[in-house]
């Protein structure tokens, strides 16, 4: 009888076992397919990049300014310079508003209206497109002053910067175990010192990768620029002028019929992607090392 | 409800005197009407089966409790006669008075030598040569510090789990307070670690009132030199140690003990 029992329940192990290795298998395939599919797009888009892109790269693209239609010579250098200062200031703006933000939403704001009221502010303001954000800073911005400027961009900019930045600071700040906080009030130690010196510490490398990604995310932002900064044809001494930017310069240039701006379209297209690349290896690699 | 005094020796002076305590999480009750005297420089253990409140009765000790709104105490904890449930010191103040080492290790996302150094300079100026002076003896103090001599600028979090518990222990030392809390200090750990604990807390009680929560009752019989046994927010029975396990003078304190219940 026993006997009988015990045969029975092997085999309905075995039935299961069996059932169970199928799921798994079809589960494991559509995993893969699913991740072949999404590489493949990439793998795509990489190499169009590299393919067209470093056809127009020459050391003219870093040396000289955006050309007339149908020049013979001609660089992006203007384009570059006005990107990398407006992510710059845009980020450097942003982001002590954003962290300060998240350590509120965590340390201080948790339970509170105000607290529920800005992470959901926050969390419409996140999934907000971006010709929004521009538009936006448009008519609070340029209408008013009836200039376009690299001011207005890098105000757009930092209001994408900020609620990356608040999201991420505030998740990596939650993931600090309660009981480091409770230690370091054991010894006595104020709030603030406890933020400032255990939980933003413990908490810097996923924070800082936030802020990477932030980075990467405005480098290719076009939308907001369009109508903050708008473009210029030559270098702009000032930061209340119409400034070139990467993203403008090739929605402009890879729009025209004129060879040589398709090209130096190309090229921007490259020297971006590669940027951002780099500066997503760099988060990785960083929150890699430090978790 | 219970006579605490006669259970603690005449010659004892007095360290920590709780009167009336209730503490409430929300609504919950967790601990009601304690009172029980602590003797100074003595290991008190707090034993009792989960959830009688032995780590909340710790934690009015520093007031650890008010970092969560919703949990309130009520009574009175006089710390060498001076109340520090409505005292108006500077709460950080107290915790410089009273330290606290919790169940799992926490050392700090820094150096070992800034895990202990952080705490003394909250308190302290000290010169470069002083806090050298004062992070050796504070880790002697923990017994770590042959162990780690050589590599005191390395990551705390780069310690096993007993040496990262004794750099906590250092740590809340380092900074000398009168009052240690130790809220299960070994759950956590291997029993070499557990010895290695054990025999510290031994040291420690020469300098400091030491008060030891934990679910291990032959811990609290080797290192404790008295013992109160609560159970569901009673403070139960309170003791000798040597008495508590000897001769009970309740039965639900020798049904816990034995291992009948709890």
């Amino acid at each position: 009888m026993s006997m009988n029992a015990a045969a029975e329940l092997q085999m309905s192990r075995l039935a299961m076992h069996k059932r169970r290795k199928l799921t798994n298998a079809v589960a494991l395939i559509a995993c893969v397919c699913a991740m072949a599919f999404g590489l493949f797009w990439l793998a795509w888009i990489l190499i169009e990049t590299i393919h067209l892109g470093l056809g127009g790269l020459n050391l003219a693209v870093f040396t000289e300014m955006t050309p007339p239609p149908m020049a013979e010579t001609g660089g992006l250098l203007n384009a570059i310079a006005g990107s990398f200062v407006m992510v710059a200031l845009a980020t450097l703006l942003g982001t002590p508003i954003g962290v300060l933000a998240g350590i509120y939403l965590v340390e201080y704001g948790q339970k509170t209206w105000l607290g529920e009221f800005t992470r959901f502010i926050n969390d419409i303001l996140l999934s907000a497109p971006s010709i929004v954000v521009g538009l936006f800073i448009y008519a609070a911005v340029v209408a008013p002053t009836k200039h376009f400027s690299a001011y207005a961009g890098i105000l757009a900019l930092s209001l994408i910067v900020i609620p990356v930045v608040i999201r991420t600071t505030e998740n990596m700040l939650a993931l600090i175990p309660g009981a480091l906080r409770e230690a370091a009030y054991a010894l006595g130690t104020p709030k603030w010192k406890v933020i400032l010196s255990i939980t933003l510490k413990a908490a810097r490398a996923g924070v800082i990768t936030g802020i990477l990604l932030a980075v990467a995310r405005i480098s290719g932002e076009t939308a907001p620029l369009l109508f903050t900064a708008l473009s210029n044809q030559f270098w702009s001494s000032s930061l209340s002028e119409p400034t070139a930017s990467l993203p403008v310069t090739i929605f402009k240039f890879a729009l025209s019929p004129y060879e040589n701006w398709q090209k130096l379209a190309w090229a921007g297209v490259f020297i971006i992607t590669f940027g951002v690349l780099m500066l997503n290896i760099a988060a990785r690699f960083l929150f890699a090392n430090k978790k | 409800m219970m006579e605490t005094k006669p259970g603690i020796s005449e010659n004892e002076t007095i360290k920590i005197s709780v009167k009336n305590l209730n503490f409430y999480y929300g609504k919950f009750h967790a601990l009601k009407d304690i009172s029980l005297e602590i003797p100074e420089k003595k290991v008190t253990a707090f034993i009792g089966p989960s959830g009688c409140g032995k780590s909340t009765l710790l934690r009015t000790f520093n007031r650890m409790f008010e970092l969560y709104p919703e949990q309130r105490a009520e009574g009175e904890i006089l710390i060498d006669g001076e109340d520090v449930i409505r005292s108006k010191v500077d709460i950080s103040l107290i915790r410089a008075k009273v330290g606290m080492v919790f169940q799992k290790p926490t050392p700090f996302p820094m150096s070992i030598y800034e895990n202990i150094a952080f705490g003394v300079r909250l308190f302290e100026k000290l010169t470069r040569v002083e806090m050298d002076e004062r992070v050796e003896w504070a880790l002697k103090k923990g017994a770590l510090w042959t162990e780690v001599k050589d590599k005191l600028h390395q990551s705390g979090s780069g310690l096993s789990g007993g040496q990262q518990q004794r750099l906590c222990i250092a740590r809340a030392v380092a900074i000398k307070p009168e009052i240690l809390l130790l809220d299960e200090p070994c759950s956590a750990l291997d029993p070499i670690s557990t010895g290695k604990i054990e025999e510290l807390i031994h040291e420690l009680k020469s300098d400091y009132t030491v008060l030891i929560v934990t679910h291990n009752m032959q811990q609290a019989a080797r290192c404790s030199d008295y013992t109160a046994y609560m159970y569901l927010g009673d403070l139960m029975e309170v003791g000798a140690t040597s008495d508590i396990f000897m001769k009970p003078k309740r039965k639900e304190t020798e049904d816990y003990i034995t291992g009948r219940f709890g």
